[in-house]
């Protein structure tokens, strides 16, 4: 079939191929950008637009492009492979979308290569323009930012969709017949964006020389399923690229979120790291509103004895501590919780807080905390905390303050105040801190529904419900109840006639 | 020469026609759209540069692509408020459809007018539906938005069909083919035109035609 294509037109063919391909990534990178993509038209053809369309070259785009391609055309069996995967700043990571240019057999022999492939290359250009604003990750990049950014991967062979979880779609931009073979564009997407893949931590570099590596084991053997990142950390000045990568994985999103629209280099930005996560595109944390920055606390119940005497909450990390470093620390301080959940009165607040960061103290903490924390009332999250023995008997719902019989000697220490003391002094023994209550809204709204559960958590009890006062009552009525009859019986001619006059 | 028909269809809210109209249009045009022709001697040419433009809809969550041209894009909106006022004022139930007609010009000798031979229509069926309260907006601004993504997805698989374009003309004969008024973009010689649908169903009660481009001389 080559034979038939003169040597002019197959050199012609295999530059558009080429070009095609460079722009193609150039096009679907930029979309993932994060920002809305502006070029103008203009009358005069300046000889630089490939295919009459004005796309800008980000030159490491091109230069990671030119790199996987390593002086190849995609052909029969080696495809080129865009690869557009999400990643949160805890290192949890998701592939989105795989763009595929393929080759296959079916020639158009007679088809014109200078110019009816040329326009129809151009054509499929615009669809993939229209195309790259449809599918779910577009939205996913423009708002990417503090809690997750977008990264691309470039690479030649094998196109591999295993990373897209079960049920992807697949739309196809469109297909140009040539003397060799026919480009076809298609796009596979992932559905399910809600499920956030396990924990399929990845070999990642560290991030503010912090590795987060807790609760799972590296595959790092496994290199089918890594997608090794080039991150551009702050204090790194070096791509960071890893021993064994073979195809590189670039940042797109360092500029993205923060770079005003003209910086077209991806240079690292330092504020995208720095930023506490604020609200929780995932499932793992709670931010602490308004307090800290909201640093990200991982959920943990204190184990329920250390309520009634313990002291301070550990210290938080200040605001201006790298977010990283509760998870670190976290990954110590868990085990030690959790072992001791189970030892109630016995455990003694200093080994449960001894850890230096920040986590949930429950309702009726005995001591006024200086530090900000959040309550247990995220159910949620109850899977973090040591389980439902101690859930229950913080849950003010559960056991409420004026239960009569304490379940804890917490709650027997309230309830030993009782009603002839005000509320307020009862109060005064126990804090109510920030806590979540069910069913509000946990935004940035001041939560007045906590407001008004922490100022009517232990109203006084009325006097009249008193069991001593009303067990007395009832005593002295069964006492004096013979007298009564017989001071009755003596007055009976008095009570009929008054009935008398009733009638 | 048989001509091409599309038809789309979309159910919206009165204050989405604008935005999904002007979505669906822009992505036809953009494909339809070419450079600015440089005819050089020798009866060659080039072809000037397309840039795009990403647009944001403020009732829809969608973002779609446009040619980089205010002027195609002041046209546009004028055939799209029209008609969207039609609708409006017809008190019909909200239902009506617009078309993009591409057509070819064939000259005849005087003293007939040139013919306009159509070798492609894109029909949009519009629906305009009222809702109750925000939170069935909010559920409309969605679900528009993925129903126009999907028509995008349409569109393009049916231009990629790389069916029928008219040759591309030699000088004398551009303007036959092509729209040159504009300054910075070529898009084929296409007119605007729209339908509101009475309340009976019948597709003609009231046919009002407008030629949004005319550049028919004589």
């Amino acid at each position: 079939m080559d034979s038939d294509l003169s040597p002019q037109d197959r050199k012609d063919l295999d530059k558009f191929i080429k070009f095609f391909a460079l722009k193609t990534v150039q096009v679907i990178v930029q979309a993932r950008l994060g920002e809305k993509i502006c070029t103008r038209s203009s009358s005069s053809p300046t000889g630089s637009d490939w295919f009459t369309l004005a796309i800008k070259d980000i030159p490491e785009v091109t230069h990671e492009a030119k790199k996987a391609l390593a002086g190849q055309l995609p052909s029969i069996g080696r495809s080129m492979c865009v690869e557009i995967s999400l990643k949160t700043s805890e290192g949890d990571s998701m592939e989105l979308e795989t763009w595929c240019l393929e080759m296959n057999e079916k020639c158009e022999k007679d088809i014109k290569v200078s110019y009816t492939v040329y326009t129809r290359l151009s054509l499929l250009l615009k669809s993939l323009l229209a195309i790259t604003r449809v599918t779910p990750a577009y939205k996913l990049s423009r708002k990417q930012g503090h809690d997750y950014v977008i990264l691309y991967r470039i690479y030649f062979g094998d196109v591999q969709l295993s990373g897209l979880g079960e049920g992807f779609q697949t739309v196809r931009v469109g297909i140009v017949g040539t003397p060799i073979g026919t480009l076809t564009l298609s796009c596979a997407y992932r559905t399910n964006l809600a499920l956030m893949s396990s924990r399929r931590f990845e070999r990642t570099g560290p991030i503010m020389g912090i590795i987060i590596d807790h609760f799972v084991e590296r595959p790092l053997s496994n290199t089918a399923l890594l997608h090794p990142c080039n991150y551009r950390a702050p204090v790194e000045e070096e791509g960071g690229a890893y021993a064994g990568v073979e195809d590189s994985q670039e940042v797109c999103t360092t500029s993205f979120s923060t770079s005003p629209p003209s910086q077209v280099e991806a240079s690292p930005d330092p504020a995208a790291f720095t930023h506490s996560m604020s609200g929780t595109f995932m499932y793992l944390t709670m931010a602490v509103p308004g307090k800290e920055g909201g640093v990200p606390q991982v959920l943990l119940q204190p184990s329920h004895g250390t309520q009634a005497d313990h002291g301070r909450a550990p210290s938080c990390p200040t605001a201006d501590m790298p977010h990283q470093a509760p998870p670190s620390s976290c990954s110590s301080g868990d085990a030690d919780v959790l072992s001791r959940s189970s030892e109630l009165k016995s455990a003694s607040p200093s080994d449960v807080l001894e850890t230096t960061f920040t986590r949930k103290v429950g309702a009726f903490v005995n001591k006024p905390t200086t530090q900000v924390t959040t309550a247990s009332l995220d159910l949620p999250f109850a899977a973090f905390a040591p389980k439902a023995y101690d859930l229950e008997e913080n849950d003010p719902m559960v056991h409420p303050p004026a239960s009569p019989t304490p379940s804890s000697p917490l709650q027997g220490s309230l309830h030993s105040q009782s009603s002839s003391q005000s509320g307020g002094q009862a109060q005064d023994d126990f804090v109510m801190v920030d806590f979540k209550p069910a069913f509000s809204k946990d935004d940035l709204l001041p939560m007045d529904l906590g407001t008004f559960y922490r100022e009517f958590q232990n109203p006084p009890q009325l006097a009249s419900l008193s069991i001593d006062i009303s067990a007395q009552s009832m005593a002295e009525d069964l006492d004096s109840l013979p007298e009564k009859l017989a001071i009755y019986e003596k007055n009976i001619d008095e009570f009929d006639a008054f009935v008398d006059t009733l009638q | 020469m048989n001509c091409r028909s599309e038809v789309l269809e979309v159910s919206l809210e009165g204050r989405q026609v604008d935005e999904a109209l002007l979505a669906l249009l822009h992505t036809i045009l953009l494909h339809r759209s070419t450079g600015k022709f440089h005819y050089k001697k020798e009866g060659t040419y080039s072809i000037g540069t397309v840039g795009t433009q990403d647009i944001d809809c403020d009732f829809i969550d969608f973002t779609f692509v446009r040619v980089s041209s205010d002027e195609l894009d002041r046209v546009i909106r004028k055939a799209v408020a029209e008609f969207k006022d039609a609708l409006g004022n017809s008190g019909s139930d909200g239902m009506g459809q617009i078309s993009l007609e591409f057509y070819q010009k064939k000259k005849s000798r005087w003293p007939f007018s040139d013919e306009c031979i159509p070798w492609e229509v894109w029909t949009i069926k519009v629906n305009v539906v009222n809702l109750a309260n925000e939170q069935e907006r909010q559920i409309c601004r969605e679900k528009v938005g993925e129903k126009l993504g999907e028509k995008v997805i349409n569109i393009v698989e049916v231009i990629n069909r790389h069916e029928y374009l008219p040759k591309m003309p030699t000088q004398s004969e551009v303007d036959n083919v092509f729209d040159t008024s504009l300054k910075d973009v070529q898009p084929y010689l296409y007119k605007i035109t729209y339908q509101i649908t009475d309340s009976l169903g019948t597709s003609v009660s009231t046919t009002m035609r407008r030629l949004i481009k005319d550049t028919l001389a004589l």
